[in-house]
């Protein structure tokens, strides 16, 4: 393997109906960095059945390149047929870098195609950067239940993959006038070889998107005291039209249900404004709500480490402050006749 | 059809893995049964294990057990709330084979002796709590447990199941134990790098400290606290009896806390990290509190049969004799085909002969008068700290003036003739 | 039917602890158990079993005491066990881990052939889940990751029925046999053992395999040498940069906060319901 062959960063366009799953686009926008570091151009590849009017959209946001396989077989995701259709594009224009989403099928696919090119695969990473000078990537992921971060490095083998966990990266604005280039590549697959068939797709966004969905969240934490003050949390985010959460103490103690909990093991959320009341700030919890816009935390102790990631800090009693934002809250609402919107 | 084995053995704690390990070695079909989700998860102990009983099951066992520190200088300490009157040995023949004692993690203890037992050919199931004995016709013929299809039967069952056994008092071998008649004691696994412990107790690496703590360490209640080297890590633990505990409205964890924080124990631990953190009776009742400890086709072993010696502090080795002796009858036993009461109670018999009983009985008055009397913990200990403090104080004061001094302020303070008495029945109690 | 069910032994997360000077696993605080998600992999065999008869064998890959998690399956109601142990496959990542299981897995379906294997949807000391499907690759057979449920075996047409877990929702899926599976915790229970079962266990001896009980192994892509990947460096993460603490009164603290807020155009806009 001559590894000077391989130029060029991927990003795997995973879509779903005809949308594109957001967070391709956010690797669009992770796969730019390290593109334009490495000084070549970004690729991304589109599989399914009549996507070409995604193409546009691939580019413009950030995409110099879009590959693309149009076939009925691949309709809907399965293994066996999406992988031939990745092996035949990375064999043929051999990029140097190809990133995925974590979600089931970003995960699924890449594990295939990863035993089929004999290379190396990073799972769920969540920081990526190269090492110009080996062209190395350099992708980042917590270990051990999250209490530390591993770097993973392919050195010998091409190309260089991972899967990238969503709301991780940052989309760039798209820009509706950018250019690129569009490559499409035929496959000759048919139905009856394929050995698995999906019968039905169920959406089923329930209670659980909700979370990860929430422009506002107003999460409390263990410093709530018990169930019922935990009922303040509620009122706060009912006044604001937030979503409630609740860290791993919080649902262990049985004062939410484990699809409100935020962090690690429960999920990952980017809203707009995170209020973290009552919340110490373990990494465990921090992971999983760092990259949100604005974090306000309250807490009695200054030193909370929630303060270090928090863009505005009260040090105080929770009992004390939350009832009059609350209060304050109302009044505004009041004053202005109105709900708060946060589209 | 459930299986038939030769003996059960209830609880992989060193009592039952003993006697599990003594008569699978002799070639009986046993099964030990354990609730933890492996030995010694659940399993507390201050960590002081004695090689000679250990030694009696597996010669040279400190060659490939995981032991923590052999212990080469042990300490006491009467502690008042800012001051320690210490005394002790340190002996450098204790730091080489044979060795005297050792201290051990019993989580890793534990589960390295029932893999030898195992080893040996018993079989041994974990995660599974025995709900009762079956008994038919006045003989315990086997155990019910908590499993579906989860009855097994054997010839004979040993009860090892630990201070509480739940299963002799469901056959009326014993009561209710009473809170005098027990100790609710806690402790944590405090982490902290091995030069740091060497440095602050004066060892290499391969030696260990014990220090057991009177007085303060228990705000005066009777009981005893105590600091321990591991390789990596302290064990730190206080305990006093529940019914001290109940009396003074102490909470168990706020008497650990005090004594983290008592200025003479902080520096010792400062900057180590919590590990773990438990909480066990230790039956202290002693001599008078033996329950039965044979029946028809059962035997009863270790803290299930309140086999420990509070003053010093053993119970791992009274629990491994009685699981050897346990066992050697059972052996016999089944040689004869005779699992009858009489036949099982050669057991009771080689205990009471032993250095187990003997010994439980020597202290027998011993924690019923400390708890009677509680001057001992709650006056003497501060008394003899003041005592200490003024003799060796230089002050230009004769030291023939402050020894007079010192006995004049103790027998003022609780008077002569009453010193006398306590000194008295302290000496005879532990005599 | 005869299913392999793929079994790790990893250390406990939830009690794992690091240090924080040499970033290393402190294992002494980590018991050694049987993977969750593989726990449930080999409940779910039983549960087919018990609707189609045949056999459960489970396979691991690591050092000699993983016989544990291989006792423990027996427990849950698996029938025979292989561990593949050597120092060869030592080091391995995903890769070459998937690669040393496949060779396993051939030569157990030479003794019995293999309808179904199930994997647990990832190990938690890696949280990869790339290991299943890198053995359906090179068994060639087709995976069907982060299954929910097992609706049907049709065992005359060699086909299952599965509902497999999607980013928002699921999907139901046809599969012809044999296949492999990776399993989500949701799709059982796990069953308290009966006691039959635990003796059972107690009693059972794995079978053990080095590589050379294993055929047409290329030893070059085993263990560290097979695998391309390789851990740089290990840190803590880094922490965000800490932003501005207010401060005065609980009423002043909240009449900036709230001033702050309305200077923030961009986070929120009030819409009249009138
Ligand atoms: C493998 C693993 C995975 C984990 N996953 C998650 C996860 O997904 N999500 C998660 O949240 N945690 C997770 N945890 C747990 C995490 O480590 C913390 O234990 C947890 O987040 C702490 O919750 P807390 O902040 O509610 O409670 P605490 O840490 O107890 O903090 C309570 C805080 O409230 C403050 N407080 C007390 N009273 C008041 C008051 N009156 N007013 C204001 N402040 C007050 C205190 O100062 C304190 O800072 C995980 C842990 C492990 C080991
Ligand atoms: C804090 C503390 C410090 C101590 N320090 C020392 C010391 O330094 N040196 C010393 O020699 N001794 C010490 N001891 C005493 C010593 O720990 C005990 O005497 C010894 O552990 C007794 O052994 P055992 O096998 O009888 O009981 P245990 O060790 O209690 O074992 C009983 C086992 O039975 C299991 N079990 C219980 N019920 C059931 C059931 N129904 N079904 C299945 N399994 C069951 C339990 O899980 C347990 O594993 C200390 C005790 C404590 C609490
Ligand atoms: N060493 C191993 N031995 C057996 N099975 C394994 C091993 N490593 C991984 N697996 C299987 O692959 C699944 C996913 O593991 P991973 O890809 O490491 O997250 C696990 O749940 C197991 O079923």
């Amino acid at each position: 393997m001559n590894l000077d062959d391989y130029r060029g960063v991927w990003v795997f366009i995973e879509q779903n109906d005809g949308k594109i799953e957001d967070v391709s686009l956010e690797l669009l926008g992770a796969g730019k960095k390290l593109a334009d570091k490495l000084e070549v151009p970004l690729g991304g590849f589109l599989l399914g059945n009549q996507i070409r009017p995604l193409a546009n959209q691939v580019i413009s946001y950030g995409a110099d390149e879009v590959y693309l396989i149009d076939h009925p077989v691949l309709k809907d995701y399965r293994t066996e047929s999406y992988m031939s259709g990745v092996m035949l594009l990375a064999q043929k224009y051999m990029p140097e870098i190809i990133l995925y989403g974590a979600t089931p099928n970003g995960k699924d696919l890449a594990s295939a195609v990863a035993t089929d090119l004999v290379t190396g695969l990073t799972a769920d990473t969540t920081m990526l950067d190269v090492d110009v000078d080996n062209r190395l990537l350099e992708a980042s992921r917590p270990a051990f239940g999250g209490n530390i971060m591993a770097t993973i490095l392919c050195k010998k083998h091409r190309p260089q993959m991972a899967t990238v966990r969503p709301k991780v990266m940052k989309a760039l604005e798209p820009d509706a006038v950018r250019q690129g280039k569009i490559i499409e590549e035929k496959i000759a697959l048919n139905e009856e070889e394929m050995r698995t068939k999906v019968l039905q797709i169920v959406n089923d966004v329930t209670k659980k998107a909700k979370l990860a969905d929430a422009h506002v969240i107003v999460c409390g934490g263990k410093g709530m005291g018990d169930l019922q003050n935990f009922q303040l949390i509620h009122e706060l985010a009912e006044t604001i039209g937030a979503s409630a959460g609740g860290t791993r103490d919080v649902v262990e103690a049985g004062w939410l249900p484990h699809e409100q909990q935020v962090g690690q093991t429960g999920e990952t959320v980017t809203p707009k404004i995170y209020f973290a009341i009552g919340v110490s700030g373990a990494i465990q919890h921090v992971v999983g709500m760092k990259n949100s816009e604005f974090i306000i935390a309250i807490n009695k102790d200054p030193n909370a480490p929630i303060f270090d990631v928090a863009t505005y800090g009260i040090v105080g009693d929770a009992m004390e402050i939350v009832p009059k934002l609350i209060e304050q809250f109302k009044k505004l609402k009041a004053e202005k006749g109105g709900e708060l919107s946060y589209a | 059809m459930p299986e038939k084995f030769d003996v059960i053995v209830v609880g992989a704690g060193p009592a039952g893995t003993s006697c599990a390990y003594t008569c699978a070695k002799n070639g009986l079909n046993v099964l030990l049964i354990e609730r933890g989700e492996y030995p010694g998860a659940k399993n507390v102990m201050g960590g002081v294990l004695y090689r000679q009983q250990m030694e009696e099951l597996i010669p040279d066992f400190w060659k490939e057990a995981p032991l923590e520190r052999p212990v080469i200088e042990q300490r006491f300490w009467m502690m008042d709330k800012e001051s320690v009157l210490s005394f002790g040995y340190k002996g450098l023949e204790w730091g080489v084979e044979p060795y005297n004692n050792f201290t051990v993690l019993r989580a890793q203890f534990d589960q390295w002796f029932a893999k030898k037992a195992v080893e040996a050919g018993a079989l041994l199931i974990t995660e599974t709590v025995v709900t009762e004995c079956i008994v038919e016709d006045g003989k315990v013929v086997g155990v019910r447990t908590d499993r579906p299809d989860g009855e097994v039967f054997a010839d004979v069952v040993v009860l090892a199941d630990g201070v509480n056994s739940l299963l002799s008092k469901q056959l009326g071998f014993h009561k209710e134990f009473r809170p005098d008649e027990v100790a609710l004691t806690v402790m944590e696994v405090v982490n902290l790098p091995k030069d740091k412990i060497n440095d602050r107790f004066n060892l290499e690496d391969n030696q260990g400290c014990t220090i057991e703590i009177f007085g303060d360490s228990t705000k005066g209640n009777l009981g005893t606290a105590f600091l321990y080297t591991n390789k990596e890590s302290l064990n730190i633990g206080v305990g006093t009896t529940l019914s001290s505990m109940i009396k003074a409205k102490m909470k168990p964890y706020e008497l650990l806390d005090y004594l983290k924080n008592h200025p003479m124990v902080k520096p010792f631990i400062a900057g180590g990290e919590s590990a773990e953190y438990l909480a066990h009776l230790i039956p202290e009742g002693g001599y008078r509190s033996v329950p039965k400890v044979a029946g028809n086709g059962v035997i009863v072993v270790g803290d299930a049969a309140q086999l420990v010696n509070a003053i010093h502090r053993e119970g791992s080795n009274m629990a491994m004799h009685s699981g050897l002796l346990a066992a050697e009858t059972v052996i016999e036993a089944h040689r004869l085909g005779n699992f009858s009461q009489s036949m099982l109670n050669n057991y009771r018999e080689a205990l009471y002969n032993s250095f187990i009983i003997k010994d439980l009985e020597k202290y027998k008055d011993a924690a019923h008068t400390f708890e009677k009397y509680p001057q001992y913990f709650k006056e003497y200990v501060p008394m003899m700290n003041q005592a200490a403090s003024k003799f060796f104080t230089v002050d230009g004061t004769p030291k023939r003036d402050k020894q007079k001094q010192i006995i004049k302020n103790m027998t003022s303070q609780r008077g002569t003739l009453r010193v006398l008495q306590d000194l008295y029945r302290a000496w005879k109690a532990v005599k | 039917m005869h299913i392999v069910v793929c079994v790790k032994q990893v250390p406990d997360t939830k009690i794992i602890k690091i240090n924080p000077k040499t970033n290393t696993l402190d294992r002494r605080s980590a018991p050694a158990i049987l993977n969750p998600y593989d726990a449930h992999a080999v409940q779910e065999a039983v549960k087919i079993k018990e609707k189609t008869g045949g056999t459960i064998s489970v396979l691991s890959m690591g050092p000699p005491q993983a016989t544990a998690v291989i006792k423990k399956s027996v427990e849950i109601g698996a029938d025979q066990g292989y561990l593949i142990s050597d120092r060869a496959f030592a080091g391995a990542d995903t890769l070459a881990t998937s690669y040393a299981l496949s060779k396993a897995l051939e030569r157990i379906a030479k003794e019995l052939p293999i309808d179904m294997i199930i994997c647990g949807k990832h190990a938690i000391d890696g949280d990869t889940g790339q290991v299943g499907p890198g053995i359906a690759r090179r068994l060639d057979i087709p995976p069907v990751t982060n299954v929910i449920e097992v609706t049907e075996v049709n065992e005359r047409e060699k086909t299952v029925l599965i509902k497999r877990k999607l980013t928002n929702g699921y999907e139901l899926v046809q599969s012809e046999m044999p296949c492999l599976l990776t399993v989500e915790k949701e799709i059982n229970d796990i069953e308290y053992s009966p006691m039959p079962n635990m003796i059972s266990a107690a009693r059972y001896e794995p079978i053990i395999w080095a590589v050379d009980d294993l055929e047409n192994v290329d030893r070059s892509q085993l263990g560290l040498k097979g695998s391309p990947t390789v851990v740089g460096k290990m840190f803590t993460p880094p922490r965000p940069e800490g932003g501005k603490k207010l401060d005065g009164s609980a009423d002043e603290q909240v009449s900036q906060l709230m001033d702050i807020l309305m200077e923030k155009k961009d986070l929120f806009t009030l819409q009249s319901t009138k």
